[in-house]
């Protein structure tokens, strides 16, 4: 596995205006993320980490600074142009898994690939073998409505992987699953890592989730601070 | 370019399908935009159906003399002599009995309406066989043709369909005159068959009319002669009436329930603003229902522009399934319903509404409209939704 940096924030600032008020969560952040690391981001509530993750996820934009991804800015795009980047390169995956209620399995899978030129056939084919992945192959024709939440977040993170990006993005993915069914899906994510290369950042409140990640980072009032220090 | 209609294609299906949430709010849409359609194709038809009557009962080889200034035949007036010039006009066909010519009388008697059991005025014509050659599309349904000089007369369709008394058969009293239904007529469902004809020369003696007529209906070659007659009238003193087809007569006639149609346009585009409050309102709620959804696909990469397009379509969908449900119910309710109504001259005019497929067309358009306006501005939002909602937990 190479040791090249993905993502690369430097002198990142992020804050938000409501009316007067301005909130800053983010002044001076720098950071890298290299290629096939998986990274687990923890810290308490309110300390940044969605914001972080959706700056990384090209889903918002800094108020200052530079992202790179892949050597190229991301800081800078439209939103059309990030739209079409995080199709390319980013697959989500979320707290309370997103999928489309009135889709099946397959079809909510099939939703990024939507978004390539590929065939109706070939998109089947993808579908199949990501749903194969996350062992949910006799499941396809289900709706959301008829399966568990491990199994749904299953479905969400084949619909992550199906179109190949190289970078994943997960909030909270276990956050609302039992330890055991947790523990499954944090597997998986592992697996992804390990055997697929995918480079995974993953935002939790769970110190025994954050065990499977190859490091840890931890974020308070928007800045990392090193285990020890919480601890103090 | 695929890439976009992919995408569209996925947001529309995953609306349609996503419906039966809002499934209330959906219907009220529906149901109000139906109701727009409906009223609105209502008053369209029966304008339609006026018009239709009127229109088709005038020809365009037939020239129609009128005293100068009456808007219509009740107020005309042409004696004996002015006839006799009128038979000398230029362009006047004629056989081996002369000039086709029918001079005729237009008095009014009272009938019952069957459907309000009140006292109504229909027209009764004085003509001759002559007049009655020139109505195209003339049958007798039933009977004979009434006899010269005698207070026979022969009963329009529309009449014996909308008035009491007038079959076959039976004795009329009108004021201290009797007479007697010898037959029953058509001409195909225009205006013709809203009237009673009998003899004209019975009806002058009998309300004293000496030898005059109203007004004089005249076989022509083609409408091009009209000028012709025109210049004729002009040149002799002694006429004063005025000439023009009979088609253009019956077209101006029949503009008359053209405010109905007008009046259907207001009634129902006030209508539709009620309509667009409660389809903005559902709308609205829709995007707001779908914001998680949105803003999910949002972060799988789908465009703004596949949200925008998803509710457009899902507002026209909506829209237009009112309007053809509305368009069904006025089919099945108006189209063909029989009504009358005052024409030109304060006589009933039986006639049927018409739903053409003209009007369908304006019927949809108006849902269009309606869909239109009621999907742009949630459409605006539903493009507008952050992505970082996909991110929010609450639900
Ligand atoms: N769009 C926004 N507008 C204004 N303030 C925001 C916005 N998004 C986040 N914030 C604020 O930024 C701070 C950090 O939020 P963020 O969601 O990143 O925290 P978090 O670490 O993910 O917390 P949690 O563990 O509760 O999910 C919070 O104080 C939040 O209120
Ligand atoms: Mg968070």
């Amino acid at each position: 596995m190479s040791s090249q940096n993905l993502f690369e924030l430097s002198q990142v600032a992020k804050r938000f205006t409501k009316g007067k008020e301005t909130i800053s969560i983010f002044h001076d952040l720098n950071m890298q993320i290299k290629e096939g690391d998986f990274l687990a981001i923890m810290g308490p509530s309110g300390s940044g980490k969605t914001t972080l993750l959706n700056l990384l996820g090209g889903v918002d934009q800094p108020t200052e600074g530079q992202i790179t991804f892949d050597g190229q800015r991301i800081d800078n795009l439209s939103e059309g142009q990030l739209a079409k980047w995080r199709a390319n390169n980013i697959g989500f995956i979320f707290q309370f898994y997103n999928l489309m209620p009135m889709l099946n399995a397959a079809r909510n899978v099939e939703l990024p690939l939507l978004l390539t030129n590929m065939s109706r056939s070939e998109r089947k084919q993808q579908v199949k073998v990501a749903l194969e992945l996350v062992g949910l192959s006799d499941r396809a024709s289900h709706m959301p409505s008829e399966m568990s939440g491990g199994q749904q977040q299953r479905v969400a993170i084949a619909r992550a992987v199906v179109s190949d990006p190289k970078f994943l993005l997960c909030d909270e993915p276990t956050g609302d699953l039992d330890r055991q069914t947790a523990d499954e899906i944090l597997q998986t994510l592992q697996l992804l890592n390990e055997k697929f290369g995918k480079t995974i950042v993953m935002v939790t409140h769970d110190p025994s989730a954050a065990k499977f990640a190859k490091h840890t980072v931890h974020l308070n009032k928007g800045e990392f601070v090193k285990a020890e220090e919480l601890l103090v | 370019m695929s890439n976009i209609m992919s995408q569209s294609t996925a947001v529309i299906v995953m609306n349609i399908r996503s419906l039966p949430r809002r499934l209330w709010m959906s219907l009220a849409m529906v149901f109000a935009s139906a109701v727009v359609v409906a009223i609105l194709l209502a008053f369209l038809a029966m304008a339609k159906g006026f018009e239709a009557t009127m229109q088709s009962a005038g020809s365009d080889d037939i020239a129609f003399f009128m005293r100068t200034g009456s808007a219509a035949e009740l107020n005309s007036s042409a004696s004996k002599e002015q006839v006799n010039l009128i038979e000398n006009a230029p362009g006047i066909i004629k056989d081996e009995q002369g000039q086709l010519v029918s001079p005729e009388l237009y008095v009014i008697v009272d009938g019952v309406k069957k459907s309000t059991q009140q006292e109504a005025n229909i027209p009764l014509r004085g003509l001759s066989q002559r007049g009655v050659d020139m109505r195209k599309g003339f049958t007798l349904m039933a009977g004979r043709m009434f006899t010269p000089g005698t207070d026979e007369l022969i009963v329009g369709a529309g009449i014996l369909r909308e008035f009491d008394g007038f079959d076959l058969g039976q004795e009329i009293h009108f004021g201290k005159y009797t007479w007697k239904v010898v037959g029953v007529f058509s001409t195909g469902g225009n205006v013709f068959e809203s009237e009673l004809w009998a003899d004209a020369k019975v009806i002058q003696n009998l309300y004293n009319r000496g030898s005059s007529y109203q007004t004089v209906r005249a076989r022509i070659g083609s409408p091009d002669d009209i000028a012709a007659i025109n210049d004729y009238l002009k040149s002799e003193p002694r006429l004063t009436h005025e000439v023009q087809t009979e088609s253009a007569y019956f077209a101006t006639q029949g503009k008359s329930l053209e405010y109905m149609a007008i009046f259907g346009w207001v009634i129902s585009s006030i209508m539709a603003l009620g309509a667009l409050a409660g389809a903005l309102n559902t709308m609205y709620t829709s995007v707001s229902d779908r914001a998680m959804e949105i803003a999910t696909l949002r972060a799988i990469g789908f465009s703004s522009m596949s949200a925008f397009i998803g509710t457009m379509v899902e507002a026209m969908t909506l829209a237009v399934l009112g309007s053809l449900v509305g368009a069904l119910v006025a089919f099945i309710f108006f189209d063909g319903l029989n009504a009358s109504t005052l024409g030109g001259s304060f006589t009933q005019v039986v006639f049927s509404f018409q739903l053409t497929s003209d009007l369908f067309v304006k019927g949809i358009t108006m849902a269009l409209v309606i869909g239109f306006i009621s999907g742009v501005f949630p459409a605006w939002r539903a493009a507008r939704v952050p992505v970082i909602v996909a991110f929010q937990s609450a639900r």
